[in-house]
């Protein structure tokens, strides 16, 4: 730990100086402050609050899945030498706990979705919820697929960031706010996106049940032959009837998702005559160079992608 | 619902239980074979041990081609035969026994396998990949399993004489036939290819499941090569059968079933079947006269 492992003591006295400090921060060029963020998407979300002071640092990260995710010991090391630990929670790092204990990491642990609604899992098959311990209480973890969910999630990574480093707390603020900005202009960007669809129409099939937030946000259906986790296998059952209630709904989206078994999608693809509609990103963002390298790009590309796939484009 | 249509109407209504239906009955005719001659040979853990070699080179494909049926195939079949012929090569010139040199080899492989998929991340879809589903068979993958089991039937009858003769003594064998490595190296190329084959349509480990059980489960009603040859597969196709047509009405995974209903008869089998556990002791076989 640093000198900003109990900033309450000196918060009085540095936060007349803060401008001062945080200017001098920056002027080192390397980050004052070194954050761990439990998954890609989060690590943007971290980023964009903490501006340059910050170094952040991932934990899972692009193309890989948070559900099933195995520490190395390199990255207990970076827990261990970090002076804040975002996590999603909601059940969603079931492992976090575990790993912060085996780094001995003593450093405040920030949740961010504190404050957010939970929905309650649900299931398009009456499959029960896993029980395999990475969904703790059975609530819904990908929140983030909600954009003003995730105006929560910057107040918080903003208020996390402001326990471990008063003095620059203003500048997190204000990146905060910068932020809240161009998310609200992105959830009216959506909106509008789907206003011209309509509700009958706006039914999608993807392989990962990972966006029943953004469903409820913005008014969709997303159907899925598999159970809300990626190690769940299908029955012949399950896909039956999901082949069924295609034909019948004469339903047009389907999408492979980057995580999950995408043969068996292409394999009700080719039963129905639907052409699979690519890629939408649910758990964790794209390379640097990929189509949704930030969160905004990722809502952006997963939003025109659904649109056009409703659309029979 | 009446009988004829909990029987037909999965297959009649939808392609996809019609491509794994064939692809399981294609997997049958040839695996289950091959399970018999590796039970003669006592070479059913073989079997298993060979699954775990299959598996890497899979994961390799996978990572250089991504999800492409002759990517994976390839890999599999490589790795498969690497490890196989290695160590027969090693057991047939050195002290150590065949078992011994195949676990080492296999380990070998299996330990670079899960060191690859570690080092290049993303082991979640591998893992889907590697646990094939038996519901997404297409048309190409079908084909694979039909020419599958096409060559391994036709390697079985050329190699058919020679395969016998080794199970029954195989130190004669090698003393009248100089050819008979080849036998066996040949034998080990159909175990290979299938393993793989099974790995498209179930998984590696349940592929084990299709090949080992039928034969286990004939032997306690046949005694003769023939019979077993026909009841196993028989078995094998029964249980594919009944295998996807639980998972489809009573909503569970498709593999996993299949290879239970193989359990289910092999369970039976023995306590049922003549030389099973309980007929066996209750009607000895009289003594030999000269």
């Amino acid at each position: 730990m640093k000198t900003f492992s109990r900033p309450h003591l000196l918060s009085l006295a540095i936060a007349i100086g803060s401008t001062l400090a945080s200017q001098a921060a920056l002027a080192q060029n390397t980050p004052a402050i070194q954050a761990v963020a439990s998954f890609s998407i989060l690590g943007d979300l971290v980023q964009k609050v903490g501006g340059p002071r910050v170094g952040v640092q991932v934990l899972v990260g692009h193309g890989s899945d948070a559900h099933v995710f195995q520490p190395t010991p390199s990255q207990a090391k970076v827990v261990s030498q970090a002076n804040v630990v975002f996590s999603n929670g909601l059940g969603f790092e079931g492992w976090i706990s575990r790993l912060l204990g085996t780094a001995n990491y003593k450093g405040p642990h920030i949740v961010v979705s504190h404050g957010v609604k939970a929905l309650a899992l649900e299931d398009s098959h009456g499959h029960k919820p896993h029980a395999k311990g990475d969904h703790h209480g059975d609530v819904d973890p990908h929140a983030w697929q909600s954009v003003p969910h995730v105006i929560t999630y910057a107040q918080n990574i903003a208020k996390g960031l402001c326990s471990v480093d008063a003095p620059a707390c203003d500048d997190y603020q204000r990146n905060a706010a910068n932020y809240i900005v161009q998310l609200k202009s992105l959830d009216t960007e959506i909106r509008a996106a789907w206003a011209g669809i309509p509700k009958s129409q706006r039914k999608v099939i993807t392989s990962h049940d990972a966006f029943a937030y953004y469903a409820k946000t913005y008014g969709v259906s997303f159907l899925s032959p598999q159970g809300v986790s990626t190690e769940s296998e299908a029955s012949a059952k399950g896909v039956g009837l999901l082949i069924r209630q295609i034909k019948k709904d004469n339903i047009k989206a389907l999408f492979v998702e980057s995580i999950a078994d995408p043969r068996l999608i292409e394999q009700i693809g080719r039963e129905t005559g639907v052409k699979p509609a690519g890629e939408l990103y649910s758990d964790s963002l794209s390379a640097p160079k990929g189509a949704a390298p930030s969160y905004i790009a990722m809502m952006r590309a997963n939003t025109r992608a659904l649109t056009s796939a409703v659309q029979g484009q | 619902m009446n009988g004829l249509t909990f029987l037909l109407e999965p297959f009649a209504e939808f392609a996809f239980m019609r491509n794994a239906l064939l692809g399981c009955v294609a997997l049958s005719l040839s695996a289950a074979p091959v399970g018999v001659f590796l039970m003669l040979r006592r070479m059913s853990l073989t079997g298993d041990a060979m699954a775990h070699a299959v598996l890497p080179g899979a994961a390799i494909g996978y990572l250089l081609a991504g999800l492409s049926l002759t990517a994976m195939t390839i890999g599999g079949i490589a790795a498969g035969l690497l490890v196989a012929v290695g160590s027969a090569l090693v057991s047939r010139n050195t002290v150590l026994r065949e078992d011994t040199s195949l676990a080492a080899f296999y380990l070998i492989s299996l330990a670079l396998g899960v060191l690859i998929v570690s080092v290049r991340g993303n082991s979640v879809d591998l893992l889907h990949v590697l646990f094939g589903t038996v519901l997404a068979l297409d048309h190409e993958a079908v084909w694979l399993l039909g020419g599958i089991s096409a060559v391994t039937l036709v390697g079985m009858a050329l190699l058919f004489r020679a395969l016998v003769l080794e199970c029954l003594d195989p130190d004669f064998h090698r003393q009248v036939n100089p050819w008979n490595a080849w036998a066996h190296y040949g034998f080990l190329v159909l175990l290979v290819i299938n393993l793989v084959a099974g790995f498209h349509a179930l998984g590696t480990l349940m592929a084990v499941g299709i090949m080992v059980l039928p034969a286990a489960s004939a032997r306690f009603w046949v005694q003769r090569l023939g019979p077993l040859l026909v009841m196993s597969t028989t078995l094998a196709v029964l249980a594919s059968i009944s295998g996807l047509l639980l998972s489809y009405h009573f909503d569970l995974p498709t593999s996993p079933v299949i290879v239970l209903s193989l359990g289910l008869a092999y369970l039976l089998s023995m306590l049922l079947g003549p030389h099973g556990a309980w007929r066996q002791q209750r009607t000895p076989t009289p003594h030999l006269k000269a």
